[in-house]
């Protein structure tokens, strides 16, 4: 047992808490289901391998001398990952913040503060690494058997992308708590966070689809535009990059470096986390001042629901900036059909099921708000209104923003053809029914604020709904391409629908 | 002559989570009456409020709101009650004002008479300064006031507070209690659950003692001290005086 208030102590109760906080979220807080999760975590990582093993293929045998294009796919997907690594540490950073489950007792003990902020900055370090290596862990392993152990050296990148994102999101987050204050900090880091993680994507799909025609980044990862582009090839640029090969020289800096930048990120912000701590324990949410209005509106129950739901979800700029980046991803299909005016309709086939897709993944999204989320149900609940009209109403809320927003899409697609746009729209209507209606078998009460964590109320939900949104875009898909074989995943999105209202809990309740 | 039905009769009342919370109660509040309803933690009072104002399916028993069958008829019945819980939940996002216009849509009142009714409350209530403020800044004194408007703005005839007062500070508490005796003075009726048991002996009229999910004593104070057998004492040892009588009979 190590001595209270060491550095060994602290770390030994965030390891404590960050294990529970880890097992409650994967059993979703119930006991007894740790036995199910390590077989589904053990099927996972057997799946992952299969699938790692047809996709990482023909990278096998790319040597220690690669080529340029090899290099600038292996940097690509290394960046694009490293965007998102950043993206998730910098929401950690900002958590950890803001939650004031335990900051309080810690400040006001007689403990050098510092000690545990080290340690907490090098936990979320640790669980930015361990994700990271989580998700790699397939591929690196295939590449690995099939290829030689010199590609386990990916592992060190994978830290070192890690640590360096770890760095990189303490001091922005400290950053913009000095520069913008603890008050606005919190939704401009989850902003900065969403758009971290959109924009290489984005950016990378933009020029794919300006320079190939194509969606695809590996396309333009792959192209001949870029490769002439990019740094010749003894750059320091692919050293990261020759490091994943197997490079122990370059591996032994890249890695020495990303370490150094993350002690010097501890070394630095620690001392000054506990003050940013307070200060965002501090923030008073003063109410915005509402204009006044001229009197109150004449409205039945269910319109009253209705516009209830859109003003709380246009006054939520945390829920409005989550349901934005969702929207952000479709800035390439929009692209991609602008471009593709007067070029006939083999776009549709790559535009429609994104379109879906997105459909069925922002209704979900919304319906969960709607449904679910509810800051007041004793109050909806205790109202003079049939239940199943609040439900109604609440849908209907859910469709209308679904409208406003891929509206725009199917009128654009419509100049492009016509069949297209009633496809697109039969499937952006089944795929946002399909969500809303798993939404609401299994809907479980929580407030607004539990937004993030919908997932983890319901694994079952959360996969149906992927599926679901998944089935009916390559129904759509291949409806647009004109083939009859779209029935085949409009069957299996249905037969997933059916699944999920049979396990439903308010069925069997 | 005219019979006027109770504000609440509930009778044979059962509801089982794990073991029973509320078993086989019997309950009667009539028309007009401050009506104050005690008991030791997990002794089944809001579990029976909140079958009572619809908020949970009882497994037996039937519940009668001013004559109407909350069970057979649940809108008509909500129609004229109101539930305040003791952990007042509002909606961040909205401004007293436009909560109070939220209500007023969800009971279909005539906007005229409920927005009349809304600026009445929010000056009664001392909310004029943050009338057209978000409610996310409130205190959880300014948010029970808030939701306790939203429970009035629709003029109910019956209205049901669980621990209204908790956390509130003593000017906050002391506008409740007089925002809740004008109602009774004006013809409504108010069931309260309370710990607080000066405010049970200085504002009921009647008070329901539970535990175990029983009723095991009913009456005004004198009467409930006849009951454990000592006319002098105060309702807190007149209240420890019969849970224990009934724990030990359980």
């Amino acid at each position: 047992m190590s001595h209270a208030g060491t550095l060994p102590w602290f770390a030994q109760h965030e390891v404590r808490l960050a294990w529970r906080d880890w097992l409650s979220m994967m059993t979703a807080g119930r006991r007894g289901r740790e036995r199910i999760v390590a077989v589904l975590l053990v099927l996972f990582v057997v799946f992952a391998h299969l699938l790692a093993y047809y996709f990482v293929g023909r990278y096998v045998n790319v040597g220690t001398e690669p080529d340029k294009p090899a290099l600038v796919v292996i940097t690509g997907t290394a960046l694009l990952s490293w965007s998102l690594l950043c993206s998730q540490a910098m929401e950690s950073v900002t958590r950890a913040f803001y939650a004031r489950s335990d900051f309080e007792l810690i400040l006001s003990s007689p403990v050098a503060v510092r000690k545990l902020f080290a340690v907490r900055i090098g936990a979320m370090a640790l669980s930015v690494i361990l994700m990271a290596m989580l998700l790699a862990a397939p591929l690196i392993d295939v590449l690995a058997l099939r290829g030689g152990v010199r590609w386990l050296a990916a592992y060190g990148v994978v830290v070192a992308m890690g640590a360096t994102a770890a760095a990189l999101a303490v001091a922005m987050t400290v950053a913009l708590f000095r520069t913008i204050g603890p008050k606005r900090t919190r939704l401009a880091a989850q902003i900065v966070a969403a758009v971290i993680a959109a924009v290489f994507i984005i950016g990378l799909q933009v020029a794919a689809i300006l320079s190939q025609g194509t969606l695809s980044r590996l396309v333009f990862l792959e192209s001949d535009t870029l490769v002439a582009l990019v740094p010749d090839i003894d750059s320091l640029v692919w050293w990261p990059a020759r490091a994943a090969l197997g490079d122990l020289k370059a591996l032994a800096v890249v890695l020495g470096a990303s370490l150094a930048l993350l002690g010097a990120a501890i070394v630095v912000f620690s001392g000054r986390f506990g003050e940013h701590a307070i200060a965002a324990a501090g923030v008073a949410h003063s109410g915005a001042r509402q204009r006044t209005p001229s009197g109150f509106r004449r409205a039945s129950a269910m319109r009253a629901l209705r516009q209830k739901e859109w003003t709380l979800l246009r006054r939520d700029p945390w829920l409005v900036s989550q349901t934005l980046m969702q929207l952000l991803y479709l800035l390439p299909p929009a692209l991609l059909l602008w471009r593709s005016y007067g070029e006939g309709t083999g776009t549709l086939v790559v535009l429609v099921p994104v379109l879906v897709m997105a459909a069925g993944q922002l209704a979900g999204g919304l319906a969960w708000l709607a449904i679910s989320g509810e800051d007041a149900p004793d109050l909806v609940a205790t109202a003079p209104v049939l239940a199943s009209n609040i439900v109604r109403a609440k849908v209907e809320a859910v469709l209308g923003c679904i409208a406003v927003v891929f509206a725009p899409f199917v009128v654009a697609l419509a100049f492009l053809s016509l069949y297209g746009a009633i496809v697109t729209a039969c499937g952006v209507l089944a795929a946002t029914a399909a969500a809303t209606g798993i939404q609401f078998w299994f809907r479980k009460q929580a407030t607004r604020r539990y937004f993030r964590h919908r997932q983890t109320a319901s694994r079952f939900a959360t996969f149906a709904e992927a599926f679901s949104s998944i089935s009916w875009a390559a129904a759509a898909a291949l409806a647009a391409g004109g083939t009859w074989l779209a029935a085949f995943p409009g069957a299996i999105a249905i037969g997933i629908l059916a699944g999920a209202r049979w396990m439903s809990p308010h069925k069997l309740s | 002559m005219t019979v006027i039905p109770s504000a609440l009769e509930i009778r044979g009342l059962v509801k089982c989570f794990d073991r029973p919370a509320v078993d086989g109660l019997d309950l009667t509040v009539r028309t007009g009456e401050f009506y104050t309803l005690l008991g030791p933690n997990g002794a089944g009072k809001t579990t029976t409020l909140r079958m009572v104002a619809g908020l949970l399916r009882p497994d037996k028993g039937s519940i009668h709101i001013a004559g109407i069958d909350a069970l057979a008829d649940p809108v008509s019945a909500k129609r004229i009650l109101a539930w305040v819980s003791d952990e007042p939940m509002i909606y961040d996002k909205l401004t007293p004002y436009e909560y109070l216009e939220f209500v007023a849509g969800l009971w279909a009142l005539d906007t005229a008479v409920a927005e009349a009714r809304a600026r009445e409350l929010i000056g009664w209530l001392g909310l004029g300064g943050q009338a057209h403020e978000r409610c996310e800044g409130f205190s959880k004194g300014m948010r029970q006031k808030v939701a306790l408007a939203g429970a009035l703005v629709h003029d109910p005839q019956v209205i049901i507070l669980d621990e209204p007062l908790t956390g509130l500070d003593a000017g906050s508490a002391r506008q409740v209690k007089t925002v809740l005796r004008e109602r009774v003075a004006a013809g409504g009726t108010v069931i309260m659950t309370t710990h607080i048991l000066e405010v049970a002996e200085r504002m009921a009229d009647r008070v329901g003692i539970i535990a175990g999910g029983k009723l095991i004593a009913e009456g005004t104070l004198d009467e409930l001290r006849r009951q454990a057998g000592n006319s002098q004492t105060s309702l807190e040892d007149t209240f420890l005086t019969l849970v224990a009588e009934q724990a030990v009979a359980a």
